[in-house]
């Protein structure tokens, strides 16, 4: 029985297979992808309805649109660096990547907190209206997001500096990367979708 | 550590594991195991722990409807403040209703029907050592345990547990001053659900990723096992819907804590307006049976699919269409994400969006019954073994086909104008998705249970615990149809109020009595389990004469599942009494070959 298995080993035809971890990530990423579709709709849902503020989003969201696009391509070039082995430019590149998405996040902060509470739109309270909620929300869900990527980011940083990817072990900043660039996607669809609707 | 290494299958990976699990530590084996199987009974036990505890507070509120006049101090020692003067408090059967469909559909037949059989059957009956990755699925669940845990907290504080029904309908939930039950506990509750759909979210993972990418070599799609189409479908589901509701419970907490509006708008309490303007209610409602709906079916379908198993295995047929049950399985999959608004038909829809949606939902009905139909054509001149476990499949059989009968008839838009939010919907799901989705449960633990544990329970107490449940589950849910047309609204604490209902005194107590029949039945069960686990026989390698996978692995299989070689697999897991063959089984793993005396013309090793 034993035997006759192994024999036929090789005329089995093998089963379909990705890397399974890199699959999990984007699973997870549909996921995502999925909450924010539902927030979204939700948001065209209830504009139809009425009673809905109309208000230009704060220039500083434009600016750190620019930012994070920014920094997937400085991401994207420390991927490339990996390939290539060149640490010093691997590590700058995580690097600046990182420093990027903390100015991000402070950006956000401003735009939400700041710019708009100037403008009179406000996250909850008497004087709120669900329209302005919604870009509360829909910034702070993605930044939270996008803190969960910063972490991943100084993970594979700090296996960078410890020497442990190269274009041997490219699987790390890979997924990294992908994350990263979903985040990006995501902002600017966020972005672009609020810009349109408001 | 190079790229090579991250492409090697990760068999191989968990063949090393295998040598150096004993040597690890007690907690990580018995506590954060992160074996597929030990995650599996972690889920099962916490299941039944639940299942106790939701039939518990079920048979409180089935006393307080059939035997409204009594007297309840007895029930003091156990409950406490929400006795008063020897009655049940108003707000607390609220809160009962709300906890006995929270824990039923979500702790008990999400987590622990798929935590439970996922976990266990796809390694198993796929060939692989593991799940994509044990570490996620051991965190998995952990985080069930710990919402467990938070929600477990809510039964006990003084405002008592969430109370707004398991739909959880803004305004009620959303403004504390509502109902006791929509302060702490409400929150509790949130919180208990977020951590809930996190761990539902990283077991569903796993499952997709698993069953795409570790399968044998030769365990092409068309050779699964129905269980693992039902749980791969189930897992996709459950990536799709659950987030959406993540979504709901979001905004809903900031509308709680945050003072915004997504869901209010012009309300007065006690004759002041609350800020809230600009909200729609309704708006919670499409979120929440955007999920609502496809949970129904993350519910049922496990245990669709653990029901072809055992029909066919028990029928000694192979499972009649084979292709047309998944297909079935998809197409239902598909549907139950475009039916949602046959909940909603009275929140005062267009009612040519509602024509629609009644369209939609009647199409379901089709790939429904094929399901049914095809089990019992299976059944059909069959060489049918009556093991327990066939039994409960049958019941399920019984409980799909009776209860899609009554869903029928509700998703017609004009007819649920009468029997929305009336005993007649408690009918239907309870019938369908209560009892359907737990008779697979039950068959699929005494099915499985020896390859759980190396011994068989006891088959007598089997019989005993199944007639029982079965004709209960009927004398319970029957009656309520009735009830439902004459148009005797749910949730009710009281109805002795009101002249239309009285005539149903004798009807509400009947169902009571059986239900707390049915309740006490399970203990039957209950016991069968615990005592088989450490004294039922021991069980043979294959007892069921069973084709698919695990059953190849050793009686009680270790960590990596075969200690050998994975086996391959030949062909489809459903060929029983096949003419010419010498036994009535021919499992997975013996080539076309071995068999040249039963082999179909089309039938050879493929090239
Ligand atoms: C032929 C297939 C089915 C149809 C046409 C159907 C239709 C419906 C409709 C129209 C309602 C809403 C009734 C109302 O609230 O007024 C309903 C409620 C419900 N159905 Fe079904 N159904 C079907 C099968 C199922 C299945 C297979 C399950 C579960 C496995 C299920 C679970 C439920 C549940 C849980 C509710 C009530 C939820 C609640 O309000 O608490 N149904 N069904
Ligand atoms: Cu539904």
């Amino acid at each position: 029985m034993e035997n006759k298995e192994l024999q036929h080993e090789e005329e089995l035809k093998p089963t379909f297979a990705v890397h399974p971890k890199k699959f999990l990530l984007w699973l997870f990423i549909v996921t995502i992808v999925m909450m924010f579709a539902a927030m979204t709709s939700a948001y065209l849902v209830r504009s139809t309805d009425g009673d809905w503020l109309k208000f230009d989003l704060p220039n500083t969201f434009l600016v750190s649109t620019a930012v994070i696009i920014l920094s997937s391509i400085t991401l994207q070039g420390a991927y490339w660096a990996a390939q290539n082995n060149n640490r010093q430019m691997l590590i700058a590149g995580m690097g600046i990547t990182v420093v990027l998405g903390v100015v991000f996040l402070v950006l956000q902060y401003e735009g939400l907190f700041i710019d708009l509470f100037k403008q009179g739109v406000f996250l909850g309270g008497e004087y709120s209206n669900p329209a302005g909620s919604f870009v509360y929300v829909l910034a702070l869900l993605h930044g939270f997001h996008l803190v969960t990527g910063l972490i991943y980011l100084l993970i594979v940083f700090y296996s960078s500096v410890k020497g442990k990817v190269g274009s041997s072990d490219l699987l790390q900043i890979e997924m990294c990367t992908t994350y990263w660039h979903f985040l990006d996607l995501l902002w600017i669809y966020l972005f672009v979708f609020l810009q349109l609707n408001n | 550590m190079s790229a090579v290494n991250t492409s090697h299958s990760s068999a191989d990976a968990h063949a090393h594991d295998e040598h150096d699990h004993h040597d690890l530590p007690w907690i990580r084996q018995y506590v954060f195991s992160e074996d597929h199987k030990y995650i599996a009974k972690q889920y099962l036990v916490s299941g039944i722990i639940w299942a106790i505890i939701g039939g518990l507070l079920s048979v409180l509120f089935r006393i307080q409807l059939g035997f409204p006049d009594a007297d309840l101090t007895w029930l003091k020692p156990l409950l406490g403040e929400w006795i008063q003067n020897g009655k049940l408090d108003p707000e607390f059967y609220l809160a009962l209703v709300t906890m006995h469909g929270t824990i039923m559909v979500f702790f008990v037949l999400t987590a622990g029907l798929s935590g439970t059989f996922s976990n266990f059957l796809i390694p198993l009956q796929i060939g692989a050592r593991d799940m994509a990755s044990g570490f996620l699925n051991m965190i998995s669940y952990w985080l069930f345990f710990l919402s467990s845990v938070v929600m477990m907290i809510s039964l006990f504080i003084k405002t008592g547990p969430a109370s707004g029904g398991w739909v959880i309908y803004p305004p009620l939930s959303a403004l504390p001053q509502a109902v006791n039950g929509s302060g702490l506990g409400m929150t509790l509750w949130l919180v208990a659900m977020v951590f809930f759909v996190a761990s539902t979210l990283m077991g569903g993972l796993n499952y997709v990723t698993t069953v795409i990418n570790l399968r044998t070599k030769g365990m092409t799609f068309t050779r699964l096992p129905l269980t693992i189409w039902a749980f791969f479908i189930t897992a996709i589901i459950g990536i799709l819907s659950f987030p959406v509701l993540v979504s709901a419970v979001l905004l809903l907490i900031f509308d709680r804590g945050f003072g915004t509006s997504f869901f209010l708008s012009e309300i007065y309490i006690g004759g002041e307006a609350l800020h809230h303007e600009g909200g729609s209610p309704v708006l919670f409602q499409h979120l929440f049976w955007f999920l609502g709906h496809p949970e129904v079916y993350i519910v049922v379908i496990p245990a669709l699919g653990i029901t072809s198993e055992i029909v066919a295995t028990n029928s000694r047929k192979p499972i009649f269409g084979y292709k047309a049950m998944i297909f079935s399985i998809v197409a239902i999959a598909f549907l139950s994400f475009i039916v949602w608004a046959h909940h909603m038909f009275v929140t005062g829809m267009n009612p040519f969006l509602g024509s629609i949606f009644m369209f939609l939902t009647l199409i379901i009905a089709v790939p429904s019954a094929v399901k049914g139909f095809n089990y019992i054509a299976t059944l059909w001149k069959g060489n049918i073994i009556f093991t327990p476990a066939m039994l409960f499949s049958i019941g399920l059989v019984s409980f799909f086909l009776s209860g899609g009968l009554t869903g029928i008839v509700l998703g017609n838009s004009a007819a649920d104008i009468q029997l929305h939010d009336t005993y007649f919907v408690v009918a239907h799901f309870h019938i369908v998705m209560g009892s359907a989705s737990f008779f697979g449960m039950l068959a699929g633990v005494y099915h499985w249970f020896p390859k759980m544990f190396g011994r068989m329970m006891d088959e007598k107490l089997g019989y005993i615990h199944f007639w029982l449940t079965f004709i209960g589950v009927y004398l319970i849910f029957f009656p309520m149809h009735y009830i439902g047309i004459a148009g005797f609204p749910r949730r009710y604490y009281s109805w002795t109020g009101f002249d239309a209902f009285n005539t149903f005194t004798d009807l509400n107590e009947f169902i009571s009595i059986a239900a707390i029949i049915v309740f006490a039945a399970q203990f039957i069960f209950i016991f069968n389990f615990f005592y088989s686990m450490f004294r039922g026989r021991v069980s043979t390698l294959n007892p069921w004469k069973s084709n698919t996978l695990e059953w190849t692995t050793p009686i009680n299989p270790g960590h990596g599942n075969w200690p050998g070689a994975i086996p391959h697999v030949y062909r489809w897991p459903y060929d029983y009494s096949k003419p010419g063959a010498a036994d009535d089984f021919i499992p997975q793993t013996v080539p076309f070959s071995a068999t040249p005396e039963s082999n179909f013309p089309h039938e050879k090793d493929e090239h």
